[in-house]
Formats: structure tokens, sequence, C-alpha cells
């Protein structure tokens, strides 16, 4: 028994030792599909860092999936020190159970969201179909592949694009915008349920003509499927996609993590993770690093969503929750 | 026409459904397991044996088997225990629900992968019913391994007993009264009686029960949460890699899988081999068959 309690005695002052040495911390960000890359990079650079300001050693683990079911595992009890999502919504989502002030947006620049990206066309090499721009998506023969709006975040982008694409036509309505996006679908063969799922179905098992995805994933598929096998068309008009993070107050709290978890958001405005951004073909905020990689990124007219739909509350009850324009469209087929 | 010419005619046609039955089968068996089973390896050794390994000892990959290995090593026992207990009861008593019994205990046969691992997360799940109570007493179930078991268990929960049950009724309990009157007690009885009448079915349910448990994607993914190098099994692991772009190491993990379920047969006919006389008493097809006839 004295044996024992020696042991623990001797344990914990192994464990109490190493606090004052170093601590070990651990940060859980909840992030949606085509971020893996982007924070395995900025992860490493952070850790870096705040080794050589505090001393301690941080381990940033993550968690990848469609950011609306990211969202609910959060709100189910995933303990996120910080949230990545592919939109304000599914922040808001979190927000709302009480896990984030609701003015979570206006607590770091930008809308709160460190870099953006638009949507974009790929399409096979050579451009065989001809696509230029979003009229083209509709002509005969034209297989389009895009995931599904209802559990994907970058979906729901593109749906929005091609209905603010619509509504911007000289003469455009509601009603054309209407009738463009549902002849879009009627264009699209598969509909998967995440855009990295959308991605593989297009370039590894040659579905389509054309896909319809986030700039980033589509830069990223360019250069990991390489060989030239795709080119990147941009659209005459297409919208500002703002992906937002935010540190989860209560689990930081309870944590005990918000110090660091609040200098990791703040670090992507860095002029390093603005870099990092960039190189992982998400557009920097900072109009120095845009700058820099400008040829990466071709100027486009953009919209926000902010200007087309109001706020993402509206665009969702009215395009996307159960029984709203997008299932009407899909049964309408 | 004599007796001899007439067979001849039939066993011309009928030599021909032979062969025809078995190529077809083979066709089968090629196409929808050898094939699919070369190309896991084909894909893995794709670039060569170096990436391969590379693939494999990256720390989230290992960390995943460790995962995949610990969950089998929690959830296979507790089912071992369990399904020796409910084939006890299903076989040797007389009780009211019975039936029910036998009902819930294939449920998990019934149920998708999926909603098994949903009702989960409405029960332990920060809005779930115990969410709050678990909540405050810092106890983590759901995105942890405590829930990564209790998924697994509850998908692999008839496996053993399932293969139990015929094989117990067919035996009856016989050997088992004539242990008591003769005077052993009911663990002596156990473990001399009934365990050696059962040992190889027992076995064989362990065995499925350990590939089903290795294998689990549905259930596990829902309530794991995919924190890698944390909550993520090997076949989570193939996922995200998959989705990653990484088709090497993604096939790389989903080879290693592969060999486990294939370790998993040949420790199956090894013994089969090794102990083939012995496995007619106490398999319950051969029970069956010898009731029978």
């Amino acid at each position: 028994m004295k044996k024992i309690i020696l042991r623990l005695l001797a344990a914990l002052g192994v464990a109490c030792g190493g606090v004052v040495f170093a601590k070990d911390v651990s940060l859980l960000n909840v992030s949606y599909d085509p971020t893996r890359e982007l924070y395995r990079d900025i992860n490493t650079a952070f850790a870096a860092q705040w080794k050589s300001q505090h001393g301690d050693n941080v381990t940033i683990q993550m968690s990848h999936g469609g950011s609306g079911k990211q969202a609910r595992s959060v709100v189910e009890g995933l303990p996120a020190d910080v949230v990545t999502l592919a939109l304000a919504y599914d922040i808001d989502a979190i927000a709302e159970r009480g896990l984030l002030a609701k003015d979570w947006q206006k607590r770091l620049p930008d809308n709160a969201s460190p870099y953006t990206s638009t949507i974009v066309f790929l399409v096979r090499k050579g451009n065989p179909k001809g696509i230029k721009d979003w009229p083209d998506l509709v002509r005969s023969g034209v297989k389009v592949i895009t995931p599904n709006p209802k559990s994907s975040g970058g979906a729901r982008w593109n749906f929005l694009a091609a209905w603010g694409y619509a509504l911007k036509q000289p003469g455009g309505n509601e009603d054309k915008a209407k009738a463009y996006v549902s002849e879009l679908f009627k264009h699209v063969p598969v509909l998967d349920t995440g855009a990295r799922g959308a991605t593989n179905t297009f370039a590894q098992r040659g579905i389509g003509d054309v896909l319809i995805a986030w700039e980033n994933e589509a830069l990223l598929a360019q250069r990991q499927l390489g060989n030239n096998a795709f080119e990147i068309v941009v659209p005459s008009i297409t919208i500002l996609a703002e992906p937002p993070v935010a540190v989860v107050d209560s689990n930081a709290d309870k944590h005990g993590t918000r110090d660091i978890a609040q200098a990791y958001v703040q670090f992507l405005y860095s002029p390093q993770a603005q870099e990092i951004a960039a190189k992982n073909f998400y557009r920097p905020r900072s109009a120095d690093m845009a700058a820099r990689y400008a040829s990466q990124f071709p100027a486009t007219h953009t919209f926000t969503i902010q200007e087309v739909f109001g706020d993402w509350h509206q665009a969702q009850a009215k395009f996307f929750k159960d029984g709203a324009l997008f299932d009407q469209l899909v049964e309408g087929e | 026409m004599n007796a001899h010419a007439r067979t001849r005619a039939i066993a011309w046609p009928r030599r021909l459904v032979h062969v025809a039955l078995i190529a077809l089968a083979l066709v089968f068996l090629v196409m929808f397991l050898v094939l699919p089973l070369a190309t896991v390896f084909v894909e893995a050794f794709d670039q060569g044996v170096k990436p391969y390994l590379a693939a494999i000892v990256q720390p989230e990959a290992l960390s995943a088997i460790r995962l995949t290995l610990l969950v089998a090593v929690i959830a296979v026992p507790l089912n071992l225990v369990f399904g020796v207990a409910a084939a006890w009861a299903m076989t040797r008593f007389a009780f009211r629900g019975k039936a029910l019994l036998g009902a819930i205990i294939d449920l998990p046969f019934s149920v998708s992968p999926v909603v098994s691992g949903l009702v989960y997360v409405l029960l332990f799940g920060a809005q779930g019913w115990f969410g709050p109570w678990l909540d405050q007493h810092g106890i983590k179930i759901i995105f942890a391994v405590p829930g990564l078991v209790l998924a697994t268990m509850f998908v692999t929960l008839p496996f053993v007993a399932r293969e139990l049950i015929p094989l117990m009724q067919a035996q009856g309990s016989e050997e088992e009264e004539a242990a008591r009157v003769l005077g052993a007690s009911a663990w002596q009885m156990f473990f001399r009686v009934t365990l050696p009448n059962i040992r190889w079915a027992l076995l064989y349910g362990v065995l499925l029960c350990n590939a089903r448990a290795m294998g689990e994607f549905g259930a596990v993914s829902v309530v794991s949460g995919h924190i890698r190098g944390l909550t993520t099994t090997m076949p989570l692991e193939v996922e995200m890699r998959y989705n990653e772009y990484d088709y090497v190491g993604a096939f790389a993990v989903a080879s290693l899988l592969a060999l486990l379920a294939l370790l998993t047969l040949a420790v199956k006919t090894l013994l089969e081999w090794r102990y083939g006389d012995e496995i007619p008493r106490t398999r319950p097809v051969d029970t069956r068959k010898r009731h029978g006839t």
C-alpha cells in the first residue's frame, strides 16, 4: 500500500514538474472538407510560433467533414475549441445553442473570414465542351457536377453563385433565376454529399464535363491530380465566398484554452498565415499578399451574399430549408 | 432404348449443368471477391514498397491501428460474455419474453449501422437524454473511445449468440444434467462440460465478431467526430486519406484491414485442418445434419 502511495506521489511530482517547464496544450479545430491541406500547414506554423513565444508545446487536432455535419457534431458535444467552417450559417447554428456569443462574426476583422474564395468551373483538358460562362452549363449535352446543397456548404455557395448570376443579367428577375437554376440541376447526374466527394466524382471517376467548385478546391485538384488534366474557367460573375472562423467560447473556457484559441484565430490574419492561405489557393485578405499572388487568382466580378440575398438566414430559409426552393426544384424534375 | 443408354443420355446435360454452375460460381467469386481484393493491393503498391511502408508508419495510421485494436479488444470479450450468457438463457431456460429476447439479439442485424450510431448520439450527445448529466460529471462518451466501443458492441452483438444458440439447442442439456447429478458444481459443469462442447462454435463466433468489429464503418463514423489521431479507426482513416487525394495511403491502410480479414480466415482454416476430426461434434451445421438424417 505504502509503495503504491509513494508511486502515486512520484507520478504527481513528475506531472507537476512538467507544468513548470513546458505545458503540453492541445486544441481541437473542427473544420470543413477542403481545408485539410491548409490547416496542416497553418498548424505547423502556429505551433512553432507559440513554442518560440511561450515555450509550450501545442498540438492542434483536426476534424474535417461536411460543414453542416461538423456544426451538428459540435452542437452534439464534439469538444471544438475553434471552428473554421464553410459558411456563417453553420457557426450561427452553434451560437444558437449558446456555445458561443451570437455576435461572433464581429469579434474578428473582415466578417471573421481571414481568407476568401470564389466559385469557379473545373473542366477537362482543352475544354472540349467550350465552357466559358454560366450559360454554357445549361447547353444540351453538358453534364455538371456539384454536390448536394442540403448537406454541403460548398454546394450552397455554388447554388447562390448560379442564382446571383441569373439575377444580375440584363432583365434578370426571380423567375428567370429560378428557371436558370432549375435547368442547371437538370444537367447534374450525381449529387455528392460533400465538396471533396464531388471533386473525386469528377476527377477520379471521370463523370461529367464541368465541376462547379470552390476556387481553392479546383486549384488543389489541378495540382494534386496533375498532368494538366484539368483547366479552370472563371465565370464572368461569381460569388465571394467567405468561410468564417470562431472560438467556441464555452468549450475553450471549459478546457482552459481561451488564450491560445484566441491567438490561433488571430494568427490566421498574420502575414505568415496569409501567405500559407495563398499557397493553399485561398484568396488572402491582406492586400499585400493578394498583390503578390495576383497571378494565381484572376480578377473577376464578385458579389457578396449580403448584396444579393440579405444574409445566410434568409438564403437558408428561401432556398435550402426542407420544402424550400431547392426541394421544389428537385421534386419538379 | 436400354437402361444404359438412357443414363448416358441423362448424364450429358447433367454434366453440362455441373460445369456451367461451377463456372458461374467461379466468375462471380472472381468478379466480386478476388478482383476487388486484388485491386486493394495493386493500388496500395502502385508506387512501390517504400511509399506503402511510409504511409503505414505515419503517426495517424499507427494511432488508427492502435485504436482499432483497442476497440476490438474491449468490444469482443464483452460480446463473448454476453453471447454465452444470452445463448445459455435462450437454450436452457423457459421464460416469458424469450421470443422477444431472440428478436432483440437479432436487432443489430436488421438496423442500419448508421441508425445505431445515431441512437447513441441521441442518448449521450450534448443535446441527448443523458448529455447534460454526463457533461456535469465530465464523462465523455460520444466523440471519444467509449462511444466507439459502444457502437462497435452494438453492431457485433449477435455474432457469438447466433453461432451458439442452434448448437446448444441441438445438444440439449443431458450432459450438463449428468454432470450435476454426479456432483459437479455449477462452474465445474460449465468449464468441463458446456465449454468444451461449444468451443468451436464459440471460436467461430468470436472470429466473425472480431472481423466485423475491426471493419465497422457506419456506426463508428457517426460517433467518432473524426478527430485525426484520436478517434479515427482504420476504416475511417481509409476514407479520410481517400478524400485527401492520398490514394496510396488510403489503399495501404485498406490493405492492412484486408490482411486482418485474411488472417482471420487463415486462423479459421488452420484450426479446421488441425482439429478437423473434433469439429464435427461441436459445429452447429454438422449437428443439424446429424439430426436431420
